[in-house]
């Protein structure tokens, strides 16, 4: 096993960014992903998704697209564009600067790929791009591999006019991307950014490996959109590290509709007192789809409040895992930590797994969880077909009204309706 | 041809038979109010006829202008203009009232191979009929009947009931949980849908409703069948001696 693992990096080494210590960074990354392996059912995080079962392998990395697919991934974006938006394309893990908004006018926001800094030698902090992961084995997994991101810094007190628009675009068939983002929020400043996943016609097969390391300085607000709509046979896993400053705030949403498999992994610490946390996100899976969110919240400073809020809707063999953990820190008094979970099973074979934790190591705080799963409710059915509506109409408007209630939590109109539409599209091509 | 026809109606509901051969003929233009003791099927019949699920049919026929009623689903019953007035109106949160009035709206009037309403249209037959019902119009943006009165709740059925513009109405227990006023403007809603092309089945246990809606046929239920018909003073018959004489007359 390790053998085949280790063929996997010297075939990507040469065309990875970056060499001396970040070289040295992706060796050191690679030893610890080899050491723990792909994580599986005996690790209680990854109980449920057990990747050695599920993923077997990574797929070499991919080349960079060709001219065709750039073409293909052209139509796409376009497809997805949200008005006004600064729109940053990554194409098979590779940026695209063709197919992005030029950014060198937007005022308070520094944009630079991953690929630039690793590879600017004069920088002698560009090795730490690959860290700031708690070191579990796909997050190293990542670190090593990395091949391309966004590296974003948003001046102190600008407020960016312009939502931030990154989409992965995948064209091919059968290899990984791997990218890696780091985005800075300076103090005051406030940010909308939207990541979306998509992929061309006739990709497939494909694995999404990402990560996202935010840091929100004091007083810094984050608007933080999620949409993934991978092939369906494609696989994501996501690793995502927020840290609030005093008083920052970040509102986050995370819509799944796609993926064969996929797990968003998401860590938000409280590093500064005061600051608030809502984590929204809605599961919709069918067929024999896996979709896992795992979130750590973790509550190092005092006085800080954090809202998880989760929907899954399940149909056929779709299974959703929800694994939500609050950490409360000796010293972390006044927390405010809620966090419920939902799911909707619309076939008697759908599985959602609930994992709600507690750890709390301070004594003046609230905290609580809430977990429901069940069927449609039959009365509501009922009325709405006794009022002419077909039973398909029916379950769509009950099922939109269910997830609605997390779809609410986006700020922006325009983005609430994205989140929406991506909703109904997936009622719609139910069966 | 009657709209509706029940014809000896045997119904169970898990294995224990509610209706034991219950048969009733409305024509169109008729009011017929159904009284009777609690745990006489009067809900069953009108669940039964609305196609709610949970209720098996093991004997009789249902015939809707002649059709096959019990072959239809509950959406194919509205569209072809069978109202059911709930005596509990769900509430459903997440979906605004406006959008669900329309999406029924349309989805009657395309099973009937109707065009849909324009929105102006729409809003303007929405905006005549609340008026009429006194019902506010922020109450139309809120979710279906959440945080609604229980005369709200039935205001809302009436103003489906005038939208849709069915051919029969039936009306379970509108008067639960009414006061007198709620009562008499909901009855207003009702009687202004009074037609000769429409006709009414109002089920209730009490009298009082009665005298805001005046029956033009009152038929006694016990026991899971019509026990006795008759005309509107026999709903003032009931009232004096109550329902223990039917009662016998069932056992």
């Amino acid at each position: 096993m390790p053998d085949d693992l280790y063929g996997l990096l010297t075939a990507a080494r040469d065309r990875l960014p970056g060499e001396g210590p970040v070289a040295r960074a992706r060796d050191d990354a690679f030893d610890a992903f080899v050491r723990q392996g792909l994580p599986h059912r005996r690790i209680e995080q990854w109980k449920y998704t057990d990747l050695r079962a599920k993923l077997r392998e990574i797929a070499p990395l991919a080349l960079g697209p060709t001219e065709a697919a750039l073409a293909t991934s052209a139509a796409v974006v376009k497809a997805v564009a949200i008005e006004g938006a600064l729109t940053l394309v990554l194409v098979d893990g590779a940026f695209q600067s063709a197919l992005s908004s030029n950014t060198s006018a937007a005022s308070g926001l520094k944009v630079r790929t991953l690929r630039d800094v690793l590879e600017n030698a004069a920088d002698p902090a560009r090795a730490e791009l690959l860290g700031g992961g708690t070191g579990e084995a796909m997050e190293q997994l990542n670190a090593a591999l990395a091949a391309d991101g966004l590296v974003l810094d948003v001046a102190d007190g600008s407020a960016l006019a312009s939502p931030i628009h990154l989409v992965h675009v995948a064209t091919r068939t059968g290899t990984s991307s791997v990218t890696r983002s780091v985005i800075t929020i300076g103090r005051g400043a406030t940010v909308t950014l939207v990541e979306q996943f998509v992929a061309a016609p006739g990709a497939s097969a494909y694995q999404s490996h990402d990560a996202v390391v935010v840091r929100l300085a004091d007083g810094a607000q984050l608007e933080h959109v999620r949409l993934l709509e991978e092939a369906l046979d494609a696989v994501n896993i996501t690793h995502a590290y927020f840290t609030l400053g005093a008083k920052a705030r970040l509102n986050t949403f995370n819509l799944t509709l796609g993926a064969a498999l996929s797990r968003y992994q998401g860590v938000v610490t409280f590093s500064g007192e005061g600051a608030e946390l809502a984590t929204n996100g809605v599961n919709l899976l069918g067929g024999q789809r896996h979709g896992d969110t795992t979130l750590l919240v973790d509550h190092q400073a005092p006085g800080c409040t954090s809202r998880e809020n989760f929907r899954s809707v399940l149909d056929q063999q779709g299974h959703s895992v929800f694994q939500g953990r609050i950490v409360v820190r000796p010293g972390a008094q006044q927390t405010d930590g809620k966090m419920m979970t939902r799911a909707l099973l619309l076939s008697d074979e759908a599985e959602i797994d609930n994992k709600p934790e507690l750890e709390i190591f301070a004594d003046d705080v609230s905290c609580g969880h809430g977990a429901t799963a069940g069927a449609l409710d039959e009365t509501l059915l009922f009325y709405l077909m006794a009022r002419g509506l077909p039973e398909p109409e029916a379950q769509a408007m009950l099922v939109e009204a269910f997830v609605g209630e997390a779809i609410e939590s986006i700020a922006s109109d325009e983005l609430r309706e994205t989140a929406a539409a991506a909703a109904r599209r997936w009622l719609a091509a139910r069966d | 041809m009657a709209l509706l026809e029940v014809k000896d109606l045997h119904v169970r509901v898990d294995d224990r038979e509610i209706l034991h051969g219950l048969s009733l003929r409305v024509n169109r233009g008729e009011v017929h109010a159904i009284m009777g003791p609690n745990g006489s099927g009067k809900s069953t019949l009108s669940h039964v006829i609305a196609g709610k699920p949970g209720y098996e049919v093991t004997e009789g026929q249902i015939l809707f202008e002649g059709e096959d009623l019990l072959e239809m689903e509950p959406n194919e019953r509205a569209a072809r203009g069978v109202f059911l007035a709930f005596q509990y109106p769900v509430e459903i949160p997440g979906v605004a009232t406006m959008n669900f009035l329309r999406t029924a709206l349309n989805a009657q009037r395309k099973a009937r191979g109707e065009s849909e309403l324009s929105t102006p249209d729409f809003l303007k037959k929405v905006r005549e009929v609340s008026a009429r019902l006194n019902i506010p119009q922020d109450m139309l943006r809120r979710g279906v009947n959440v945080g609604f009165s229980g005369g709200e709740k039935k205001r809302n059925e009436v103003l489906q009931m005038a939208l849709f513009e069915p051919s029969l109405c039936i009306l379970d227990e509108m008067d639960s949980g009414l006061d007198i006023d709620a009562l008499r403007v909901a009855a207003d809603g009702v009687n202004a849908l009074r037609s000769p092309e429409r006709a009414m089945v109002v089920i209730t246990h009490y009298q009082r409703l009665l005298n805001y809606i005046i029956p033009d046929v009152v038929h006694v239920m016990s026991k899971g069948r019509v026990v006795k018909s008759g005309g509107k003073d026999l709903a003032l018959e009931l009232e004096a001696s109550g329902y223990a004489q039917f009662e016998d007359a069932a056992a």
